[in-house]
């Protein structure tokens, strides 16, 4: 039999249904991998004990035949999720010790579905970066290495600890969150599938904001189908948040293993980036042909604005995260520094308590929304991105998908981008597109650099339509059929 | 344009962050070098493009009867504070 | 204490509609001659609903600190606003009443600014895009002529929460049982020209909100408050630089603050000073304004569209459904009154001034003679009230009672004169007016038989006076009445006694 932690998550449903091993082992199993590979640095929080106890309930239930979707799974919660009871910090000093009186609505479905929460993964502060390395809870390192060199790589981010946790084996299945490509690129770079549903698809009440127009909660597993198991659970209409949709869900499930013929794949040439790793272009060529193989049809498409993207989100984002987290102040929850008068209290607080990279977007939000310069860059930015979006809208009016590489490169060794700022916000360029559009998009891990680290090719379609990115993703899944995994040792 | 250690200082100071003499010429820096490169948007025509502000602008804004469901909840409100006296939060001296 | 920093309607830079006016009589007079006022208010009014703007908190007034305070309201992580519909639609009864244009769509935008009672570091508020836009305002002026304002536009927004300086010498205190409460900010153009004008637009302003029950219009309790913008000018010239007052909480103060702040900017002005535009705090002790701030710091609250919330869509039906069903307003209510109830103009304009008043007026007045109901109500009554500092909702006396009152001299069941003695009464016992004459036997004699027994005793006694009346002295007539009257205990009807007599000393 394969190790428990080696499992998808159909086939832990599966083996837990036919009484084949319990939720309480399963669980086990998954705390002594988290342990065995803490050097990882992948949670925040480990909630062993409580997980043990929702796995012995989880078992009771079972044997009472009161079963959920997700009954008995041991899955990692990013700790950007406030969970009741438990500490929850979006990786930040200024969180530090935060637990929060309340669940958010992402968890509480799926804890209503009968999963074991394992604890809480790390990610970039306030989910902002590409690489894990902006956590004040120290760095994620990616359980792959290069072949050529011993050093250790990040995740991605922001959600690096659920990707690193997915792809070592931590945890079955693992939620993130999604602003920019905060889901798609760690994913990319951790061997694992990312999904970000279209904006809309899973409730933000509870999730800690980093910009409220573009966040999105969405699951990173082993495999698509799995990624539908979990989005079934995390998704649905929020009365709490007037963004969330109430567009019907249809089963995510059943588009697995169904055929993509004649289906129009679209080709943007625009994603030929300059710089963009030419294996990972190779790879992309390579997803084209076995698109066209099932029976797809590839269609070369325009996006051509989509070098604008990744500047309009750069104000866009920072703008709002400017806003939202104006309410760190320290006056009624998390850090409060010294100070001598209450305008040093604030300035301290949240000097002290945001992290570099928070600090200089918040500060790039402060401006461009400041007199003077709101027309000329927010304003500005919100008309590419509609722009944007209505490229896409255009687009999809000839074709049923898009295949885009998810990442221009494969993961980097820690602080190998530190001296460049603009260089890491390029991780997103092929990302950023979806999000300002807000539609769903998949990466799906599909094939290995010459160096030996995993590369992910992105699928999106229209918003709302998971049926056709499901479709999609699980037949280029199958046919990639990527098996490599992460060569760990302690 | 370039950010200069004048509008830095400004911006921190609405941000009320504390930002240091020496971190002041960094951010500058760096912020000019962030808003230099996003000025590219200005090589995309946008006349008569309207801005777009959420994915879902199409969708109505969904509302809540007027009723009371929420808010007995005071312990919960203050849980969190670092410092409370008879059910206020306190903070230092606002002084105007 | 609740800031509302910045000026979201009233920043026209003096671009607003001129008023000219033929009458000298608002002029504040300096050495350098005449100066004109320049006014406009922003009103901020509490929405009369149940619960607060953005979550399912409860709005009463008075709870302990902190326990109306939702999630939302005290800005925790990861939570989201959702409006509450009865804001929305008091917002729309509100523009429909002062005749406003409504906005098919409009935006709530995030107001960035750092205060310990704002827990979100943002005002959910309305900036380009306001619920309500351009309407009118008829106010009623000290000389009976009466003179529309302009309202430049209302817009739905949250109150802050409570900052209190004075439990601790180190500390301020916060209660968030505010924070969201849901305000409309209801913007005057720069059209009011003295104190007393302020003084007349906000009473109007407080009737007709109540009227729509859309705010209590209770200053004290803070659900109505004003900021000024005052400034002064030489008349037919280009508006001078404003200062505004925050926060006053009654009308007089009002009147106060702008009386006192265009003395000063006059003072100032024609001592070869200019004006700071700046915002200032009335003293109410003192009776002055002073200057809000120490360091004039640069306010820039990057107003955006809230990215939580999605533009707020309104339907014809939606607008149609709360057009029919609103109430009549003072200024229709007048009219009517004075058609067809004949009321006179000025007891007209008392009644309707306060919802309440037209309403016991109404209901005193179902079925009885209007005017008689009227000028009972503005002249005793109203006597009455003032006299004992109370208002119309604390008389003792119930409408009814007054209806019953004046069908009673209609009928001829008492007097006029024995009407004042049992209104008195009714107000010190309570009772009803037919059962107070009852007890009292205040009934008027109407009988044909006793009156003329009556009569024709005073006449046998009263040879003289016959004989002046029947030498052509009509007026002796009232000797035989007051005797009569008299006789009666003044409880015969006077109108019979006089016909009666007339008769009698014909003979
Ligand atoms: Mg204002
Ligand atoms: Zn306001």
């Amino acid at each position: 039999m394969t190790e428990l932690t080696d499992l998808t998550v159909a086939e832990a449903q599966d083996g837990l249904a036919k009484g084949e091993f319990s939720s309480k082992e399963l669980t086990e199993a998954h705390i002594l991998s988290m342990e065995k590979f803490r050097g990882l640095n992948a949670f925040i929080t480990e909630t062993p004990e409580r997980a043990l106890e929702d796995a012995e309930a989880s078992d009771k239930r079972r044997a009472n035949n009161e079963t959920g979707p997700l009954e008995g799974l041991p899955i990692a919660i990013k700790d950007l999720f406030c969970t009741k009871g438990i500490q929850s910090t979006a990786s930040s000093k200024m969180l530090k010790g935060f637990i929060p009186t309340y669940e958010s609505t992402v968890t509480s479905n799926m804890k209503a579905d009968g999963i074991v929460m394992l604890g809480k993964t790390n990610l970039d502060e306030f989910a902002m970066g590409s690489s894990n390395e902006t956590s004040y809870f120290g760095p994620v390192v990616n359980p792959w290495k290069r072949l050529s060199d011993e050093r250790p790589l990040v995740p991605g981010g922001s959600s690096g600890g659920s990707a690193a946790a997915v792809g070592a084996r931590l945890c079955l299945a693992a939620t993130g969150t999604d602003t920019g490509g905060s889901i798609r690129q760690p994913a990319a770079f951790c061997g694992v599938v990312g999904m970000k549903p279209t904006y809309g698809r899973c409730s933000r009440w509870g999730v800690v904001a980093f910009a409220s127009s573009l966040d999105q909660a969405g699951p990173i597993t082993r495999t698509v189908r799995d990624a539908a198991i979990i989005l079934q659970s995390m998704a649905g209409l929020d009365l709490k948040d007037t963004t969330s949709s109430d567009v019907p869900i249809p089963n995510f499930q059943s588009l697995i293993g169904q055929d993509i013929k004649g289906l129009k794949i679209g080709v943007p040439r625009e994603y030929k980036i300059d710089g963009t790793d030419p294996e990972i272009l190779d790879l992309w060529e390579q997803g084209i042909r076995w698109l066209k193989d099932a029976g797809a049809e590839a269609v070369e498409i325009s996006l051509p604005r989509t070098k604008y993207a990744l500047p309009a989100y750069y104000i866009i984002a920072p703008a709002e995260a400017s806003s939202n987290l104006a309410r760190y102040d320290g006056l009624r929850y998390g850090l409060r520094a010294e100070g001598k008068s209450l305008a040093e209290v604030y300035e301290n607080t949240r000097a002290a308590g945001f992290g570099s990279e928070v600090r200089r977007r918040i500060l790039m939000g402060t401006y461009v929304l400041s007199a003077g310069y709101y027309d000329a860059y927010y304003l500005k930015a919100q008309k590419v991105r509609k722009l944007i979006s209505e490229e896409f809208a255009t687009a999809f009016e000839q074709v049923d998908a898009i295949l885009t590489p998810s990442v221009p490169s494969a993961a980097f060794a820690h602080e190998e981008k530190d001296d460049d700022l603009l260089g890491m916000y390029l991780n997103d360029v092929m990302t950023v597109p979806a999000s300002l559009a807000g539609l769903p998009g998949i990466s799906v891990p599909a094939g290995l650099s010459s160096d030996g680290l995993p590369l992910g090719l992105q699928i999106i379609t229209k918003a709302f339509d998971e049926e056709t990115l499901f479709r999609v993703a699980d037949v280029l899944e199958q046919s990639a059929s990527f098996e490599a995994r992460p060569d760990l040792r302690v | 344009m370039s950010v200069d250690k004048s509008t830095v200082s400004r911006i921190a100071q609405l941000a009320r962050i504390k930002v240091s003499e020496e971190d002041l010429e960094v951010l500058a820096d760096e912020l000019s070098k962030i808003v230099g490169w996003v000025e590219q948007l200005d090589e995309v025509n946008t006349e008569g493009v309207p801005p777009m502000s959420s994915t879902v602008e199409n969708i109505i804004l969904r509302q809540r009867d007027d009723v009371v469901t929420d808010g007995d909840c005071k312990s919960d409100i203050l849980e969190n504070a670092s410092q409370t006296d008879r059910g206020y939060f306190v903070v230092p001296k606002v002084i105007e | 204490m609740y800031v509302c920093f910045a000026d979201t309607g009233c920043d026209d830079g003096g671009q607003g509609r001129r008023v000219t006016l033929n009458d000298t009589s608002n002029m504040v007079e300096g050495r350098s001659g005449d100066w004109e006022v320049v006014i406009g208010l922003e009103v901020h009014a509490q929405v009369i609903a149940n619960a607060k703007l953005f979550s399912g908190a409860n709005t009463s007034f008075g709870a302990e600190p902190n326990e109306q305070v939702s999630l939302i309201d005290a800005a925790m992580p990861g939570m989201l606003p959702v409006i509450n519909k009865k804001a929305i639609e008091q917002a729309v009864r509100t523009g429909l009443g002062i005749k406003a244009q409504i906005n098919r769509v409009s935006v709530f935008d995030r107001k960035n600014y750092f205060y310990p009672d704002l827990p979100q570091g943002y005002q959910i508020s309305q900036f380009s895009d306001p619920i309500v836009g351009k309407g009118e305002i008829l106010i009623e002026l000290e000389n009976g002529q009466s003179r529309t304002v302009g309202i430049t536009r209302i817009h739905l927004e949250q109150d802050a929460g409570k900052s209190i300086h004075d439990m601790d010498p180190a500390s301020t205190y916060v209660d968030l049982n505010r924070s969201g409460v849901p305000l409309m900010e209801i913007v005057s153009e720069p059209d009011l020209r003295s104190a007393s004008e302020a003084a007349a637009y906000l009473s109007k302003l407080r009737a007709i909100l109540r009227y729509l029950g859309t705010c209590d219009g209770n200053m004290e309790q803070g659900s109505l408050r004003c900021d000024a913008n005052v400034s002064v000018r030489k008349p037919g010239k280009e508006l001078g630089t404003r200062c505004e007052i925050k926060n006053v909480n009654s009308i007089r103060y009002v009147s106060q603050a702008i009386e006192y702040e265009a003395r000063r900017q006059v003072e100032i002005i024609e001592g070869g000073g200019t004006i700071k535009q700046e915002t200032r705090l009335f003293d109410s002790n003192k009776g002055v304004t002073r200057s809000m701030r120490s360091k004039e710091e640069a306010h820039d609250y990057r107003y955006f569209p809230d990215p939580d919330l999605l533009p707020v869509h309104l339907s014809e039906e939606f607008i149609d459904e709360i057009r029919s069903n609103l109430p009549e307003l003072p200024d229709e209510k007048k009219r009517r009154f004075i058609n067809d109830l004949e009321l006179s103009e000025y007891d007209a304009g008392v009644l309707v001034a306060e919802r309440a008043i037209a309403e016991f007026f109404e209901e005193a007045a179902k079925g009885r003679d209007a005017k008689a109901v009227a000028s009972w109500i503005t002249g005793d009554l109203f006597g009455h009230l003032n006299k004992e500092g109370l208002d119309i909702l604390d008389c003792p006396v119930l409408p009814s009672q007054i209806g019953a009152l004046v069908g009673l001299i209609s009928d001829g069941t008492i007097s006029g004169r024995t009407a004042r003695d049992v209104f008195s009464e009714m107000w010190s016992s309570r009772k009803d007016p037919a059962k107070i004459v009852e007890e009292k036997g205040l009934k008027q004699v109407s009988d044909l038989t006793a009156l003329e027994s009556a009569i024709d005793e005073v006449i046998a006694a009263g040879s003289a006076q016959v004989a002046q009346f029947k030498s052509g002295n009509e007026k002796v007539i009232g000797w035989f009445v007051g005797q009569v009257m008299q006789a009666t205990k003044g409880q015969a009807n006077p109108k019979m006694v006089n016909e009666i007599l007339r008769e009698k000393l014909k003979e």
